[in-house]
């Protein structure tokens, strides 16, 4: 279980690349390039990356991220292209439009991408699970959820459900201190969300979320409990959200002096920085990551700018597998244009009242 | 008197309400301190307390079934959804146990359900939906919907007084774009009643909420290029509908139009063509036309957002095509 020198600067690659998209997403933000809000993970990179890393793409593994694990996509695969063009809604993005933020992904690309109501994907992945449990497929599933998250019904009834069925599925609890403005200790009366496990009747772990070796080592050893059959782990990953829910939120309920306390003391790639160093990374390597990291974002941000927004007709498809029960819209002058014909074929008829 | 917007409308209501009547209060997510999502509910919590102004976890089943359990206790509560979206996450309780319980066992469920819905920003397809049609087929509830500045604190107020429980829906594209001056008191907008905000003779357009605006600009328009008078109707309460302004402005122009935003299959607009039908044929001097959001759920892009959601132009085509009739 223990990583090679290559896979420890794959990680601090996939945290840097974490923190500095993000940095370019607040620049767009700010350019107003950036459609809607913008959700920062700063300061959690390590949960997310750490996390996803202990999963096995060639074993077909699958996670679901929440808003603050783009980490965790970009371990999975997802291109820093891909990322902004979602964030500036962009017609060649993977939702063409549709969906906002990092919502996007299907099973063959080894993650699912959420909806906004939260707590909705435990149950989700608990299916998903069950399914590789059910055609005895040797894959592993993993669910994000934040601390505030947990107090849903959806969270409950899914890990209950995943329990009692064994599915080889890992939770994972982000408890960044808060959710939204509402601190913890109003979200929930608990000591700590590990002692959830014991309601569920599955082990629980906790681990430092800003130690990515720690997170590694605690999602792999769920991980591989999942994968010898032995069903569902909660983990519990201690974090910290340096920013607001999102851009616009200026965190006035947080008190003096506690991000930058955070910041100064408990930074995820700060402290892997120091590990690294001790175990005989050069400076340069670090920068050459770095550097590497920077053109990249250029790259994708040049390429994503240069994307086209969707044509509108594009809202109209893909409902349904079939798409011709989309109405008439009689009011739309193009509408008789909007669905090839093809997919005209039945359903409700005339399109050009 | 100043001008006040929709948003401040509400809140207003919020503050005096709380203060009329002490059996009045509210619970929801980051409503206290942070004062909601939208500022809705910004000063509350200093002004009332932290025990009448309740950060809640977010457990939507909880705030709306704890709130039914106050209300049996002669407790009025005022629930904040973040987003009207995550009403859904209720829909078990508010149809199943609030909608019913009078009916059942005598218990009634004095309360209020608000929150922003509704599209028009941008906000994806979980932060723009317009869900009332869901619970418009629930006996039991009823659905408010303000469109002006003036009712979000008169129907605000009502709905607090009622003593059933009222689905306030607010706009979010309108808590800071609309503004009016405030009628000076206790300004209470009955419930059930709609309000013509527009005289006309040649047509109507039936509609509620952000459409609105849409639909008197499109009168406007309809009136400067084609000469044609409009009338609009503005329901404000869905559920109960007002029949007899709904009966007495088709038997006025003979002609309507319904506008909403919801999506069309299932909408509120296909009830009130069905009633229209029932009770004025004969009055009809051309088929009643919805102008609705596409049957799709709400995208993201603004060029897909702008096609799918009812557009002025869109409301103009169809009041072209009533009069041509
Ligand atoms: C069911 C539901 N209710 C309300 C919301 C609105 N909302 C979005 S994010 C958020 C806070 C989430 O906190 P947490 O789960 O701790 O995740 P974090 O943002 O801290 O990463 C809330 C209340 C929602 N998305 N879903």
């Amino acid at each position: 279980m223990t990583l090679t020198r290559e896979q420890k600067l794959e990680l601090y690659y996939f945290m840097r690349l974490t923190r500095s998209l993000e940095e370019r997403l607040v620049n767009l933000y700010r350019q107003t390039k950036v459609i809607g809000g913008l959700f920062r993970s700063l300061g959690q990179e390590a949960d997310a990356v750490g996390a996803a890393y202990a999963l096995d793409k060639s074993k077909g593994d699958i996670l679901s991220p929440l808003i603050r694990n783009l980490g965790a996509m970009l371990v999975r695969g997802a291109e820093p292209t891909e990322v902004i063009k979602q964030y500036m809604a962009k017609g060649d993005s993977p939702t063409k439009g549709k969906e906002l933020n990092i919502h996007f992904g299907g099973i063959e690309r080894g993650f699912v991408g959420q909806i906004s109501h939260l707590g909705d994907m435990v149950p989700v992945m608990a299916g998903v699970t069950l399914a590789a449990k059910m055609r005895g497929e040797d894959r592993v599933g993993l669910v994000f959820v934040g601390d505030g998250a947990t107090s849903t019904g959806a969270f409950h009834e899914g890990i209950n459900f995943a329990a009692v069925q064994r599915c080889p599925l890992v939770v994972i609890v982000e408890n960044n201190g808060y959710a939204y403005s509402t601190p913890v200790a109003k979200q929930t009366a608990a000591r700590s969300f590990v002692d959830k496990a014991i309601g569920y009747g599955i082990p629980g772990e906790q681990a430092d979320g800003n130690d990515v070796l720690a997170v590694y080592d605690v999602t792999r050893r769920a991980v591989d409990r999942a994968r010898r059959g032995e069903g569902v782990t909660l983990i519990e990953l201690i974090t910290y959200r340096r920013k607001g829910h999102a851009e616009h939120d200026n965190q006035s309920y947080i008190p003096e002096g506690e991000i930058d306390r955070w910041a100064a003391e408990n930074d995820p790639i700060d402290r892997f920085v120091k590990v690294l160093r001790a175990e005989n990374v050069k400076a340069s390597e670090l920068t050459a990551i770095d550097d590497r990291v920077r053109t990249e974002i250029d790259t994708a941000t040049d390429v994503a700018d240069a994307s086209p927004m969707p044509e509108p007709v594009e809202a109209l498809r893909g409902v349904y597998a079939n798409q011709a029960n989309v109405p008439p819209l009689w009011f739309r002058e193009d509408v008789s244009s909007a669905v090839d014909s093809h997919e005209r074929a039945s359903g409700w008829g005339t399109y050009d009242v | 008197m100043s001008e006040v917007t929709y948003l401040e409308g509400i809140r207003q209501a919020l503050f005096e309400e709380m203060e009329r009547d002490p059996n009045v209060f509210c619970l929801g997510e980051d409503i206290g301190a942070y004062g909601g999502a939208f500022k809705v509910t910004e000063g509350l919590q200093a002004k009332f307390g932290a025990s009448r102004v309740i950060d809640t976890p977010i457990s939507e089943i909880a705030i709306v079934g704890a709130a039914a359990g106050a209300a049996h206790m002669g407790m009025r509560p005022v629930c904040e959804m973040q987003f009207m979206d995550f009403v859904s996450n209720a829909y078990d309780m508010l149809t199943n146990y609030v909608a019913t319980a009078r009916y059942r066992i005598g218990l009634g469920c004095p309360m209020v359900v608000r929150g922003p819905s509704g599209g028009y920003v941008r906000g994806g397809p979980f932060h723009s939906q317009n869900p009332e049609a869901a619970f418009f087929h629930t006996p039991g509830l009823k659905i408010v919907s303000p469109a002006s500045a003036a009712d979000a604190k008169g129907l605000m107020k009502a709905a607090i007084r009622d003593d059933d429980c009222v689905l306030f829906f607010e706009h979010k594209y309108l808590y800071r774009r609309i503004k009016e001056e405030m009628p000076a008191g206790d300004h209470v907008v009955q419930i059930g009643k709609a309000r013509t905000a527009r005289e006309g003779t040649d047509v109507s357009i039936i509609t509620y909420s952000a459409t609105l605006w849409k639909a008197l600009e499109a009168a406007e328009i309809m009136q400067a290029e084609d000469g044609v008078s409009v009338e609009v109707i503005d329901l404000r309460t869905l559920l109960p509908l007002d029949d007899a302004a709904i009966v007495g402005t088709v038997r006025k122009t003979n002609r309507v139009l319904i506008v909403h935003e919801d999506t069309r299959t299932g909408g509120i607009a296909g009830e009130i063509t069905a009633r229209i039908n029932e009770t004025c044929f004969e009055w009809l001097d051309a088929p009643v036309l919805r102008v609705t959001a596409a049957d799709v759920p709400l995208p993201y892009s603004p060029p897909l957002e702008d096609y799918v959601l009812p557009q002025t132009s869109d409301i103009v085509r169809a009041l072209r095509r009533i009069v041509a009739y």
